[in-house]
């Protein structure tokens, strides 16, 4: 797969407290592609796709080294704006958390946010996301009732039209289906497989079979070390260590 | 159509895609001994490299299909794919065999007019036909018609045996070209059997029924 880099970090190192979650991981992730970070609980999968948008400032105590570059440009610079960092590279959690507010509204804030006043403009961009996220058919006679309504399939995938309302180039995905059943799982996976066309997708999941049928690419995590990168068909056909062979057949974690 | 749906879709396109290269390598390697067309047989010994590429294709995508887990008809599909694309590359193989045999009798003058042997491979060639289009059309019954046939051509196949031998009792100058005749009836016989083993695949495929091994009336 020859999709041009787009996320690159060289020595990335992280620390809560004088405790190492991070040890100097490096990993050049393509454009367009799904890549999937998975290893067991603790490894720091989820810590390091967080400090692709900086979650991690938000949390006390912790340092961070080495160089994470997106596009180029060094996103722990000193004159990066977290905000418009944060509009670049979006983020769906495991637990979907729609605002209490109406599933017109939840698109909408965002765009508004951002500067978006016109109204004609933000319900064409509220279709689209919806639409995007595959959930327009089901929701489009009631914009304006309270998302809270919906079921948790659909409010994750509402959760997913919120972020690509913003238009970001990478959208990063923390276990987005854990909490859902299998039918709405494999409406997120198809959703992902869809939005790969248009954005950068890395996913943290636990479910190894996810990984295999909707990335491009697996990073396999243990104890805060980046393992063995490689196409996902390998990593899980043909892996070349034996601690991802050892992880991915069962045998630990 | 899911994204694993449009997946398994193209599995299926790549298997029928060695399937028709391994019938006209059949059709071509019979044409060509019929006609004494050593340009054809070559043609036809050369392009075997295709079918083998296409199984390797073929088991690569199941590998990697088979890695996202699937389950029930989907699973027995990989499976089923992996053994018809196997069946189709010794398919392949059998039309080689026919055309450097052609080859060697075509050195020689022609001992007989060839009729049984285009019977057979036209009854060989129906069989692969008829369990293809089960395998497509998920026909099972068609698929279980096939098997009681491949009894028809080891018939033709003994037969053609006897009256050879007994080509080669009476002049042993005939013993080369009877023994290639031999070689190619015996190749023929084994695509019938490779027909029958896809037939049975593909009632496994559609009614997870393994039947082989259980005769005629059993299935």
């Amino acid at each position: 797969m020859s999709a041009a880099p787009l996320i690159e970090t060289k020595n990335v190192e992280l620390f809560y407290g004088s405790s190492r979650a991070l040890k100097g991981i490096d990993i050049t992730i393509k454009e367009k592609l799904v890549t999937a970070f998975i290893g067991p609980s603790g490894c720091g999968k989820s810590t390091f796709l967080r400090c692709f948008n900086r979650m991690n400032d938000l949390i006390d105590n912790v340092r961070i080294t080495g160089q994470c570059l997106i596009g180029g440009e060094d996103i722990y610079a000193k004159d990066v704006d977290v905000i418009e960092l944060r509009k670049r590279v979006g983020m769906v959690f495991q637990r979907s958390n729609p605002f209490p507010k109406s599933i017109y509204d939840n698109i909408a804030y965002g765009l508004r946010l951002h500067g978006t006043k016109d109204k004609s403009e933000i319900d064409g961009i509220v279709e689209s996301s919806l639409r995007g996220a595959a959930l327009w058919d089901e929701v489009k006679d009631r914009l304006h009732s309270s998302a809270l309504g919906l079921s948790g399939g659909q409010q994750q995938r509402l959760c997913i039209a919120r972020a690509i309302a913003i238009r970001p180039e990478i959208i990063l995905m923390d276990e987005p289906a854990s909490a859902l059943d299998p039918i709405a799982t494999v409406k997120i996976e198809e959703l992902i497989l869809e939005l790969k066309k248009e954005f950068t997708i890395v996913i943290v999941t636990h479910n190894m079979q996810q990984a295999t049928r909707i990335s491009d690419y697996t990073a396999f995590f243990y104890i805060g070390e980046l393992i063995e990168y490689d196409l996902t068909t390998k990593i899980f056909t043909n892996p070349a260590k034996k601690q991802t062979e050892d992880y991915v057949t069962g045998r630990f974690g | 159509m899911t994204h694993f749906e449009s997946e398994l879709a193209a599995l299926k396109q790549k298997l029928l895609l060695m399937a028709s290269h391994a019938e006209s390598a059949v059709n071509n390697a019979i044409k060509a001994l019929v006609d004494r067309d050593d340009d054809l047989a070559r043609k036809v010994a050369e392009d075997d490299d295709k079918i083998d590429h296409l199984e390797q294709e073929v088991d690569a995508a199941c590998i990697a299909l088979l890695a996202k887990a699937p389950l029930a008809t989907q699973l027995r599909l990989i499976t089923s794919a992996m053994k018809i694309a196997r069946d189709l590359e010794r398919v392949g193989d059998e039309a080689t065999t026919i055309a450097r045999r052609s080859l060697d009798l075509s050195q020689e003058p022609q001992l007989k007019p060839y009729v049984d042997i285009p019977r057979m491979a036209t009854m060989a060639m129906a069989m692969l036909n008829d369990a293809l289009g089960a395998f497509v059309n998920g026909d099972t019954a068609r698929a279980r018609a096939v098997i009681p046939r491949d009894k028809d051509v080891d018939q033709l196949n003994k037969q053609l045996y006897r009256e050879l031998a007994s080509f080669m009792i009476e002049k042993p100058t005939t013993i080369t070209r009877c023994l290639n005749l031999m070689t190619i009836s015996k190749a023929l016989e084994r695509i019938a059997d490779h027909a029958k083993n896809v037939a049975e695949d593909v009632v496994f495929l559609y009614e997870a029924r393994d039947i082989r091994h259980l005769g005629a009336t059993a299935a």
